[in-house]
């Protein structure tokens, strides 16, 4: 569904897990480019029907890209710079309550 | 990420596309206390996203980002990237969050620059996985060097569509197809403000674009398109008069002005027939309803990347004025050419606002389609609900909760509105904004009460003086 340029391939890697599984990013990406670059079109589960969705505006206003990152749900992963060694996996449904 | 050093500015710009950049530039060498506010990770804009790092195949359109970049540099703000302003009191007093943490910031001036955002497309199907916003797609490729890849559709109308086709070619990429709903009778509306748009220049940029796209890439001309999922995987695209597999669609209908800012610091909105959306209330120098804040570029009308910057030069000159640094008649001499200038890209603009406006049917929500993303209404519920007595996008939150989710209604909100609209055969002038307040971004309560708070607040809070 997307494919990286040559030019933007050659930026350094960033290395991260999505949904447990060991993936890899580029310098410069955020959390939700370096999913969509990974082919995983959908993010997240919605709060109300429970169907997939995927990033929808990438600039910060649909609020579509809703994940959980390091264990912390309900963040805007087009907003979110990725970072070495980020854990990244869909958000199912609402946010829970804190524990 | 740092929060704000001070607890009070002379002037805040909020954005940094190119009208904050604008701003900020005006401001070199003035002695103000300046700070610089934006929610992207690097300025530019979403004009210039990448700007750090542009792609070789593009470069050629990030120069003029440079040099006003460069140019806003000199005035040595304290430019704070990745901070989200979820507050505006009409005081002028702004809630900034940067990394999780929160500070509330005081300013005699606040110039906001939030620029522009896409109009909604609520078309059915729109909410799958593999349907997203051309300015998505443009933001991937600019940033990261992600090229959409597989059958690409690009359905819609407006200038950034055709843009957007163009930078595809330019790297290597092409379109599968563009569905092109432009409404049949908009040329001929348009044609009233062909000599505006003539003596503009946007003309020689527009044609070369268009020329280049139709040559490489097939073209129809379509209304009602629906998108659903194929059961083998993929997309399939249908409109009136035929259909299209795709592996990822791409919409587009227009960009409107992100007004959440200006609303929650109080600024009156009037609807834009020509735009057809709300537009904040401002004089020549951006001043809104609200003294002491301004909105420049496209936050304030939609008038493209070059107006945005004078918009924001303009601004920043009524805002030194304000502050005492400079006088009335240097302000005027500064701003006569940066005024004659976006009247010239202004010019051009009505022809292009006639030309790609979407057509009522496609700016509302269909029955079948979904109208809010975030709670997942329907077109069908949405105008049930004015059938049971919902008479605005206000009371229709009762109803059906429409503008209460995580967005808070950027996107819905002005379908919810037109199609109120239509279904009560009223104007959307007559109907309203969907009111905005603050936060107007989630913030979470413990980043609230983290803030530190001072002997004034504590005598609030208690009731004490
Ligand atoms: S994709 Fe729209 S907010 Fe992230």
């Amino acid at each position: 569904m997307f494919r990286r340029l040559p030019e933007a391939e050659s930026r350094p890697v960033i290395p991260f897990t999505f949904e447990g599984r060991p993936a890899e990013g580029r310098a410069g990406d955020s959390v939700a480019a370096a999913v969509l670059a990974l082919g995983e079109l959908a993010c997240r589960e919605t709060a109300i029907s429970r169907t997939p969705r995927g990033p929808y505006c990438l600039m910060g206003v649909c609020f579509d890209c809703l994940m959980e990152i390091d264990g912390v749900p309900n963040r805007q992963a087009c907003m979110v710079p990725l970072a070495p060694g980020m854990r990244v996996a869909r958000q199912r449904g609402p946010r829970q309550p804190w524990p | 990420m740092t929060l704000p050093a001070r607890d009070s500015y002379d002037l805040v710009v909020v954005g940094a596309g190119p009208a904050g950049m604008g701003a900020v530039a005006e401001c070199a060498g003035q002695g103000i206390s300046l700070l610089w506010v934006d929610e992207q990770p690097s300025p530019g804009g979403q004009i210039h996203r990448g700007l750090a790092a542009p792609l070789s195949a593009l470069a050629g359109a990030y120069q003029r980002g440079l040099a006003l970049l460069s140019a806003a540099r000199a005035a040595q703000a304290e430019y704070l990237p990745g901070a989200t302003v979820w507050q505006i009191e009409p005081g002028a007093s702004l809630g900034v969050s940067v990394g999780g943490a929160s500070r509330l910031v005081a300013a005699r001036r606040v110039i906001l620059a939030t620029g522009a955002l896409e109009r909604p497309m609520p078309i059915p199907g729109w909410t799958l996985p593999g349907v997203m916003t051309v300015g998505g797609a443009q933001t991937l490729l600019k940033a990261q060097g992600l090229v959409p890849s597989g059958r690409v559709v690009l359905v819609g109308t407006g200038p950034l569509l055709w843009l957007f086709a163009a930078q595809m070619l330019a790297v290597g990429a092409r379109p599968a197809l563009i569905l092109d709903t432009t409404p049949a009778g908009n040329a001929r509306r348009a044609l009233r403000h062909l000599p505006g748009f003539l003596a503009s220049p946007y003309l020689a940029r527009g044609l070369g674009l268009l020329r280049r796209v139709r040559r490489a890439v097939p073209v129809r001309r379509g209304e009602h398109p629906a998108i659903r999922p194929r059961p083998a995987g993929g997309l399939l695209i249908a409109w009136e008069s035929g259909e299209a597999e795709a592996d990822l669609i791409l919409l587009h209908q227009g960009v409107v002005p992100h007004v959440h800012p200006a609303q929650a610091a109080g600024c009156a909105l009037a609807w834009s027939e020509a735009q057809a959306c709300f537009v904040p209330v401002t004089d020549a120098w951006g001043e809104s309803s609200i003294p002491g804040i301004a909105i420049a570029g496209d936050g304030a009308g939609i008038a493209g990347a070059e107006a945005a910057e004078y918009g924001g030069r303009i601004a920043a000159l009524q805002a030194l004025a304000a502050l005492g640094r400079i006088d009335a008649a240097t302000r005027d001499a500064r701003a006569a050419p940066l005024l004659a200038a976006r009247a010239r890209w202004l010019a051009g603009r009505a022809f292009l606002d006639a030309l790609f406006l979407p057509k009522p049917a496609q700016r509302q929500a269909a029955p079948e389609a979904i109208a809010c993303r975030c709670e997942e209404v329907s077109g069908a519920a949405l105008r049930q609900a004015v059938r049971q007595g919902a008479t605005g996008p206000n009371q229709l939150k009762a109803f059906l909760r429409c503008g209460m989710g995580p967005c808070q209604g950027r996107q819905c909100a002005l379908t919810v509105v037109e199609t109120i609209a239509a279904e009560r055969g009223l104007s959307p002038a007559a109907i309203g904004p969907l009111r905005a307040r603050n936060p107007i971004k989630p913030v979470t309560l413990a980043e609230i009460a983290a803030m530190p708070v001072s002997e004034a607040d504590i005598a609030a809070v208690l009731g004490r003086r």
